[in-house]
Order: C-alpha cells, then sequence, then structure tokens
C-alpha cells in the first residue's frame, strides 16, 4: 500500500514536477488554439462539400473524410515527422503537429456537421433564398446556425477528444503536457508526475463532458 | 518523381520489411479484436447495471466512465506501464495496450448503451413488465435488443476511434503495425516502411468506415 502511494502520489516529486508541467498544459492549450478552429474550418469545408450538387467534389469530400478516419493520427503524425524528412522536408515538431491533427480533425468535425447540415429543412434554405439572401448569405445567417446548434454536443465531444488528442504530440518531443510528465517521470523513475497530469487533464476535462451530458439529455426530452 | 519513389515507395526496402509489417498487422488485428469484443462486452454489462438504478453502484459506474472518457488514452499507457512494474506489478507491452484500451473503449460502449436503453419509450418496458416479464427478463429481451439497435452506428463509429489507437503501443514497443514500421524505418534510413504502415492502417480500417456510413444509414431511426 506504501508502495503505491509512493510511486504514484509522492507529493514532493508533484511539487517538483509541478512548474514544468504546467508550462505543458499552456503548450497543450496553445495546440488546442490552433487546431481546433482550423480543423472546424476544415472540416466545414469538407461537410460542405459532402452536400454539395457536385458529384465530384461530394465524392472527393467524402473520400478526404473516410481517409482520415482510417489512418490513425499518430501513423500521420509520425509520418510528417520521420517520413518527410527523408525527402528533404523537416517539419517543426508544432508543424507536423498543426499539419496532422488539421487533417484528422477536419475529417472528424467534417461528419459532425454534415449529420447538422442535412438536419436542417429544406424550407429553410429556400425561405432564406426567396427573401433575396445570397448563398453565402443563407449559410451564414441561416444554415449553418441552425445546424451548428443541432450538433452542438457532438462538436463539443470532438473537442473534448482533440484535447485528449494533444497528448500524442509528446511522441514527436513537443513539449506539451504529457511529455514534460513524462520527462520528469523519467528523471525520477516515478509514476507521480504522471498522476499529476492526469489529474490536469481530468480537472480540465471533466467539466466539459458534465455539461455535454446535460445538454444531450435536454436535447432527448 | 523517382527520388520520390526511391524515398517513399522503395521496393527493395518494402521487400525486406513487408514481413514484419505484416507480422505487425496480425497483432493489431488481434488486438483490435480482442478490445471491441471486451470492451462492448463492459459497456453493455456496466450500462444494464446502472439501469437498476441502485445509488452507489450507479454512481461508481458514473465515475468510471467519466474518468476514462476524459484522460487521454496514451497518459494511462504510461502511467500503467511504467507505474506498476515498481510496485511489483509487471504486465507485457501489449496486456498494458489492452487493458488500457478495453477501459475506455468499456466507459464509452457504457454511456452509448445507457443512452440507447434511456430511449427505449417507457411503454416497452410497462408492455414486457405487464405480460408477466420480471424487471431483468424485460431488459434482456426487449428494452436491450432495441437499444443496442438504435445505438449500433455511434458504437461502432467508437469503436473505429478506439482500435485506431492500438497504434498508440508503439510507445511502449508493442510490435504492431506502427512499432514494426519505425524500427524498420529506423534501421532502413528510408521512410518507405512508414508509407506501407499507413497504406496497411487504411487497408485495415477503411472497410470498416465505410460500413459504418452504411450502418448509419440502415440504422436511422424514422423521423428523428
Amino acid at each position: 500500500m506504501e508502495a503505491i502511494a509512493q510511486q504514484f502520489f509522492d507529493l514532493e516529486i508533484m511539487a517538483k514536477a509541478l512548474p514544468l508541467v504546467l508550462r505543458g498544459l499552456g503548450m497543450t492549450l496553445l495546440i488546442c488554439a490552433v487546431v481546433i478552429p482550423l480543423g472546424f474550418l476544415g472540416g466545414l469545408a469538407a461537410a460542405l462539400g459532402s452536400v454539395s450538387r457536385l458529384r465530384m467534389l461530394r465524392y472527393a469530400s467524402i473520400a478526404f473524410v473516410d481517409l482520415f478516419r482510417a489512418l490513425p493520427p499518430l501513423v500521420l503524425l509520425i509520418f510528417l515527422y520521420a517520413g518527410l524528412p527523408f525527402a528533404g522536408l523537416r517539419l517543426s515538431p508544432f508543424t507536423a503537429v498543426a499539419i496532422g491533427f488539421f487533417l484528422n480533425n477536419s475529417a472528424y468535425f467534417a461528419e459532425i456537421l454534415r449529420a447538422g447540415l442535412l438536419s436542417v429543412p429544406k424550407g429553410q434554405t429556400e425561405a432564406a433564398r426567396s427573401t433575396g439572401m445570397g448563398a453565402g448569405q443563407t449559410l451564414l445567417h441561416v444554415t449553418l446556425p441552425q445546424a451548428v446548434r443541432n450538433v452542438l454536443p457532438d462538436l463539443m465531444s470532438n473537442g473534448v477528444e482533440i484535447v485528449k488528442l494533444t497528448s500524442l504530440a509528446s511522441v514527436v518531443s513537443l513539449g506539451e503536457m504529457l511529455h514534460a510528465a513524462g520527462l520528469v517521470r523519467s528523471l525520477t523513475y516515478n509514476a507521480s508526475p504522471l498522476v499529476l497530469a492526469a489529474g490536469l487533464y481530468l480537472a480540465l476535462l471533466w467539466p466539459v463532458i458534465r455539461v455535454i451530458a446535460r445538454f444531450e439529455r435536454r436535447i432527448a426530452t | 518523381m523517382e527520388a520520390f519513389l526511391d524515398t517513399f515507395l522503395n521496393a527493395r526496402v518494402l521487400a525486406r520489411y513487408a514481413p514484419d509489417i505484416l507480422a505487425g498487422a496480425l497483432v493489431t488485428v488481434l488486438l483490435s479484436l480482442l478490445i471491441v469484443v471486451c470492451g462492448v462486452a463492459l459497456g453493455t454489462v456496466l450500462a444494464c447495471l446502472r439501469s437498476y438504478r441502485m445509488r452507489p453502484l450507479s454512481a461508481l459506474i458514473v465515475v468510471y466512465a467519466d474518468v476514462f472518457r476524459a484522460l487521454p488514452p496514451l497518459v494511462l499507457i504510461l502511467l500503467i506501464f511504467f507505474g506498476l512494474p515498481n510496485v511489483g506489478v509487471v504486465l507485457s507491452a501489449s496486456a498494458v495496450l489492452f487493458a488500457v484500451l478495453t477501459l475506455v473503449l468499456g466507459a464509452f460502449a457504457e454511456e452509448i448503451v445507457w443512452a440507447g436503453i434511456t430511449a427505449t419509450p417507457r411503454g416497452q418496458w410497462e408492455a414486457a413488465r405487464s405480460t408477466g416479464l420480471g424487471y431483468t427478463q424485460a431488459l434482456a429481451f426487449v428494452v436491450l435488443p432495441q437499444a443496442v439497435r438504435m445505438v449500433i452506428p455511434p458504437l461502432t463509429n467508437r469503436a473505429i476511434a478506439i482500435t485506431k489507437m492500438t497504434a498508440l503501443g508503439m510507445v511502449i514497443g508493442v510490435p504492431d503495425i506502427l512499432g514494426q514500421a519505425t524500427t524498420a524505418q529506423s534501421f532502413s534510413a528510408n521512410a518507405s516502411p512508414l508509407t506501407l504502415a499507413a497504406l496497411a492502417y487504411v487497408a485495415l480500417f477503411l472497410p470498416f468506415v465505410v460500413a459504418s456510413r452504411w450502418l448509419e444509414a440502415r440504422f436511422a431511426v424514422p423521423g428523428r
């Protein structure tokens, strides 16, 4: 019992690890701030493509989405970070993470937004267009707000998944939270820094998960 | 173009390392199957237990599901892989990967199946009970089959997302597709093994992604 406490809950080691882990948390949040908006926009473009009337565009969008839903993000990340240098293209860890997660997240956001766009009745578009709005205005002011509202819980869960996904950046030694905690672990041979990081992930994401659950209940009833 | 092929699809390197990556594919497939079967079973059992609405038990299930949905799987993998040996429990890398991903899928599956159970109309419960079925019988023979049918599309999507995470095993040395490919890449000083790995993952998972699209249309509940 004492061995477990010492190995996983050593407060002294946690206190020493805290500044580094918090700096890592800053990097985690920075990655999210870059990747979530980019992924949303990429996903929106792919979603619009997948409901387009142009058959080629529709097929291309669905192929993009399915490809990046089939490819594990870590494989993509390692390909970008460790594979491309062989062709003379050396990406910094941050760029590799940003590009890899952008492609991966776009696919997931696209699937969700596509469902949202399809859930808006056709009459909404027709009514908007008949009032003289252009296609762009209709999308921005009428279709998209309703689509987003209808799939808000799914969009938020995807946000949670992205925050969790940033932990993969530790594999290409980008100093985000897990990387920082892993570093202290390897120096101290003690798992407490990882428990600290887990605690911070939990503090960050548990409230969001509870909010999503509440949203889902409200929509269900 | 030739330089590109030489770097990313080098025939000599591919031929040399294809058997390794094939062996890795076997590991990935076996682990994925085990994780899906055990994870979905775990989630379904927990969702059923939760439907009995015994306070302390339900609370425990909710806490488990929340924690394993909030924590990044890679954190759990490192925590268990590096933490447990120091307290005398030594698990192989594959066993750690299996345990973590099964627990994570179990947490998501519990939430998804539970959503299906609560979405089943009350009348189904009442009708089942009024024909003389007990609570457990009504759950097992009337409610659960309908609930599972409703949640097959989200469950499939989640199962795909989590089995893809077997690639994380590379970090702790599981000889799966990605593990084999990164080893081969560093020995051969060539990116072709990574290309082959990416192709192998797409070949393995794309059919399921396409099938999930079909399932979603097939199992769509009319009017929802």
